[in-house]
């Protein structure tokens, strides 16, 4: 099971383990954003508005 | 409360069962987990690529420090007018070399969707680089602002920024006015049409006739259409009015909300 063992992975008491989680999560989103979503985005030509030119993807 | 470990109450094959429920379990929770990333994807294409698009371009527009300031047009000061014998004929106008890929050249003022609308325009229409971060891309090889030929453009209209997001609004006879380092072009839509991704003929010297040779000074604008879609492209098409010198003031056109 994934949650559990990230809650008996996480050390300290339980108020710590809630805020690594917290920024665990929030580094997970952040790479999301950053990095993940605008590749998928444009690998995928999701929102193209562009003519086809040829430097236009 | 106290946790109770669960056992069995069965002695047939507790062990079987309780793996067939870890795996159920660990689907359930990869599910979960793939749910979360496709809901977080909706919310960054939707909200997040406004806000670091609309920060990125409104950093790019104060960086340039020919850009008019319209912050004291919004207030209603008074501003320099450009007077009529200051306003050109197209055949006059000055036209800039093209410049390196990504460099912001111009920005771009469209008095139907707000006076407060300013959108800098960059060399380029690849998506990385100029479009979903810069705003407005300017087609490499087309003409630029005030040539004889075709300025053609490109831009989001959902999301990142969108800078065409309006476009339909556009009417015949309003007013799309560029600016540059050295000049204002005063152009005025024409026409409008809706084409498929593959027709760049939108986009020659004379739009929709390839191999014309220039007859005018056309602007054209490209984005996305539908709405959210990638099926089809909105071109709007448009001619330049006059031209006049940066220095000569502020088209009158910017200052009257048409929105």
């Amino acid at each position: 099971m994934i949650f559990p063992a990230v809650w008996r992975v996480l050390p300290g008491p339980a108020w710590v383990k809630a805020l690594l989680l917290l920024l665990v999560i929030l580094a997970i989103v952040w790479v999301l954003f950053e990095f993940v979503f605008p590749w998928v985005s444009v690998e995928f030509g999701i929102q193209d508005q562009s003519i086809e030119t040829g430097t236009a993807p | 409360m106290p946790t109770i470990e669960q056992t069995s109450p069965s002695h047939a094959a507790p062990r079987r069962q309780s793996r067939w429920a870890a795996a159920v379990g660990l689907l359930g929770e990869l599910l979960i987990i793939a749910g979360v990333v496709l809901g977080l994807y909706v919310v960054w294409q939707l909200f997040y690529t406004d806000i670091a698009a609309n920060n990125t371009q409104q950093e790019v527009v104060d960086g340039l420090d020919w850009v008019a300031p319209l912050e004291s047009v919004t207030a209603g000061e008074p501003v320099n007018v450009i007077p009529d014998n200051l306003k050109f004929d197209p055949d006059s106008a000055p036209v800039m070399e093209e410049p390196a890929f990504t460099t912001t050249f111009a920005t771009m003022y469209v008095p139907r969707w707000g006076t407060d609308y300013v959108k800098p325009i960059s060399e380029g229409v690849t998506r990385r680089d100029v479009l979903d971060t810069l705003g407005i891309g300017h087609y490499p090889g087309t003409g630029m602002p005030g040539e004889l030929g075709n300025f053609a453009i490109s831009a989001h209209r959902t999301t990142y920024g969108k800078p065409f997001n309006r476009i339909a609004e556009l009417k015949k006879g309003d007013p799309l006015v560029i600016e540059t380092e050295d000049a204002w072009y005063v152009y005025r839509v024409t026409e409008w049409e809706i084409v498929k991704p593959t027709q760049v003929e939108v986009i020659a010297p004379v739009p929709d006739k390839v191999g014309a040779e220039p007859d005018d000074h056309y602007i054209t604008l490209t984005t996305c259409h539908p709405m959210y879609s990638a099926a089809e492209r909105w071109v709007t098409h448009g001619t330049l009015e006059y031209w006049a010198p940066h220095d000569a003031g502020v088209p009158a056109e910017i200052l009257e909300d048409a929105s």
